[in-house]
């Protein structure tokens, strides 16, 4: 069963396209269940079979600045200073300082206190600060204090929110508990302007146990009205695999289909080397299509990963092999 | 009832494990009389790149080990080589024609190489670092550390000579890429499965098999590899090309030596070559 609601015009926050199925515990529950099973053998053959894609010459050179562009530069580390945010965020603006022609990245993402100091650095040089908010990377904590967690990030300036729904209220089939945090956490993204900050929406697919539920929680961040939805925090393994962003590249294709608005997708952590990176592109583009190669649609949770697409980039310019001691660690 | 042959598939030798060539290709190799002896794995510029990614990788753990440690591994590995030694000469006599006194000499020499420069691990440091006097209230010291990743273009000799090139590089704590003799490459990859079985962590020593000039100039130019010796390079013009392209990142180089006496006394020098001193001025007194 999938919604039948008529795409609707302008804003189509999913209050009133989906209401009559988030209008009870009982029709959401149905609603999910109802969504089409996945199989999982045929799911792992299709990413492992798009995976086999060889892309070469002038098609990897597009893939990897555009996969630059989709980078989420990240660090979540007890041990991040203020220090390592202005350089990472200066990182972000010019990722080779050696090559002018090199883009810079999507956004910085790190924890809500880092965002301020990230914002100064990164002043008005198009790169946005994302920040995990919600009591991250576990999401145990009371409703009101990641409503506030959310909102000291946004008022530091942050323009992307990562938020990570409540694996235990969803797995024991609370759907609606999962629903109304994330409706809620998206209102307190409002700024005062009117404006708000982009809300991304965390899974943790490898604690939801099978690829029906990351299908399931698909949707229901979808209808809640998150504008991405993302794969992992990073902090558990599995994090990001293929088979699992194509189930969410195949939810936000149908949703589009369903409604005509357009969700992202982050898979995060995990994707280390230019190999991986290209791999989820040709996904993306055979699932979604071409709409979905773009940063405001498509992004990499990443930091390791930069580092090898930057030395891949130098590859193609001097054609020879380049090596880490050529750029920065972090 | 005749028995099937069990032939042996001869693949290359990388991070510690023996994949064939990402290229798929193979060549023949031949024996001393031009007859069909094998099918060697044709390594191509991207077994090159995963052989250096495999031997930086390797480069932390094996450089940072005691030097007491390094010895000990590489007297393994004359240890294995010594039990296996009917193989080798079987090898080396096919490969190269020779007789089995003359098989049994090169095998004696290349296990007494192996012992020999394990016993340098623990005492170069002694021969070449020093404490230097200088005017001020200063302990002086210089240490030789490794370089890093040495590319290494093996000579001819198929067990010997690969030894000789191999054995100084790993004692003093480098990790090693090296291009087997493009005529005789299958003794160096049994040679890969004495190191597999010899405590050598994997990706210290890689053997690529193939064709010098195709891999060679990669490996010049790469920019993670910190070394390059040219030792078995016989074409002038392709030695001269490779010593170019190693100048963009300042390789340390070592040039073609076609006619080395692999039975002579080595001497230091291959130990030296790619070691970098570090000296360090520590205050007295304070």
């Amino acid at each position: 069963m999938t919604p039948t609601a008529s795409p609707t015009a302008g804003d189509t926050s999913a209050h009133g396209v989906f209401d009559d199925i988030v209008g009870s515990e009982s029709s959401l529950r149905r609603f999910l269940h109802g969504l089409p099973g996945v199989d999982q053998v045929g799911c792992e053959a299709r990413a492992a079979g798009l995976a086999t894609r060889s892309i070469k010459t002038t098609s990897k050179a597009f893939a990897i600045d555009l996969a630059i562009r989709m980078v989420d530069l990240t660090t979540l580390e007890g041990q991040d200073t203020h220090g390592k945010v202005r350089a990472l965020a200066s990182k972000a603006m010019r990722p080779d300082p050696a090559d002018p022609s090199c883009p810079a990245t999507a956004a910085v993402c790190v924890y809500p206190d880092m965002v301020a100091t990230a914002k100064q650095t990164l002043g008005d040089s198009g790169v946005n600060v994302a920040a995990v908010a919600t009591a991250f990377p576990s999401g145990r904590a009371a409703m009101d204090i990641k409503l506030a967690d959310t909102r000291d990030a946004v008022e530091a300036g942050a323009d992307e929110i990562d938020m990570v729904i409540d694996r235990g209220a969803f797995l024991s089939g609370r759907y609606m508990d999962v629903y109304e945090e994330i409706v809620q956490v998206k209102e307190a993204c409002a700024r005062p302007d009117g404006s708000s900050a982009h809300l991304k929406v965390i899974f943790e697919t490898g604690e939801l146990q099978t690829y029906d539920n990351v299908r399931r929680a698909s949707w229901l961040a979808m209808m809640a009205g998150g504008h991405f939805i993302k794969t992992s925090t990073g902090k558990v393994q599995p994090a990001a695999t293929l088979p699992v962003t194509l189930i969410m590249l195949e939810a936000v294709r149908d949703f589009r289909e369903q409604t005509g608005q357009m969700v992202g997708v982050k898979p995060a952590g995990g994707i280390k080397t230019t190999k991986d990176a290209i791999k989820y592109l040709v996904m993306v583009n055979e699932t979604c299509g071409s709409d979905w190669l773009d940063p405001d649609w498509f992004r990499f949770g990443a930091s390791t990963l930069l580092n090898d697409l930057l030395m891949q980039r130098t590859k193609m310019t001097t054609g020879r092999y380049s090596g880490p001691d050529y750029f920065t660690l972090d | 009832m005749s028995r099937i042959d069990v032939r042996k598939t001869y693949k290359l030798y990388i991070g510690g494990q023996f994949p064939r060539s990402e290229s798929g290709r193979s060549y023949v190799v031949n024996d001393a009389k031009g007859r069909l002896l094998a099918n060697a794995a044709q390594a191509s510029r991207k077994d090159a790149r995963d052989a250096v990614v495999a031997a930086r990788a390797a480069f932390g753990g094996w450089s940072t080990r005691t030097a007491y440690n390094r010895a000990q591994v590489v007297y393994r590995i004359a240890e294995v080589l010594e039990g296996r030694r009917e193989q080798f000469e079987a090898e080396l006599r096919a490969a190269e024609g020779i007789t089995a006194a003359k098989a049994r000499t090169y095998v004696d020499a290349a296990i007494d190489r192996l012992v020999w420069y394990a016993g340098w691990a623990d005492k170069i440091t002694q021969v070449v670092g020093n404490a230097n006097p200088v005017a001020g209230p200063f302990f002086n010291l210089s240490t030789p550390e490794p370089s890093g990743v040495i590319a290494v273009v093996a000579p001819r000799g198929a067990l010997l000579g690969l030894v000789s090139v191999v054995a100084p590089l790993i004692i003093t704590g480098n990790t090693v890429v090296v291009i087997a003799s493009e005529d005789n490459p299958l003794t160096a990859i049994t040679l890969g499965e004495v190191m597999a079985t010899s405590d050598l962590p994997g990706g210290v020593v890689n053997v690529l098999t193939g064709s010098q000039a195709e891999i060679a100039p990669w490996l010049a130019s790469h920019m993670d590899v910190n070394g390059i010796d040219l030792t078995g390079v016989e074409d002038a013009e392709l030695a001269t090309e490779l010593e170019v392209s190693a100048a963009d990142n300042l390789k340390r180089v070592r040039r073609p030596a076609p006619d080395t006496d692999w039975l002579a006394e080595p001497g230091l020098d291959r130990m030296t070559q790619f070691l970098e001193t570090k000296t360090v001025w520590h205050p007295i007194g304070v």
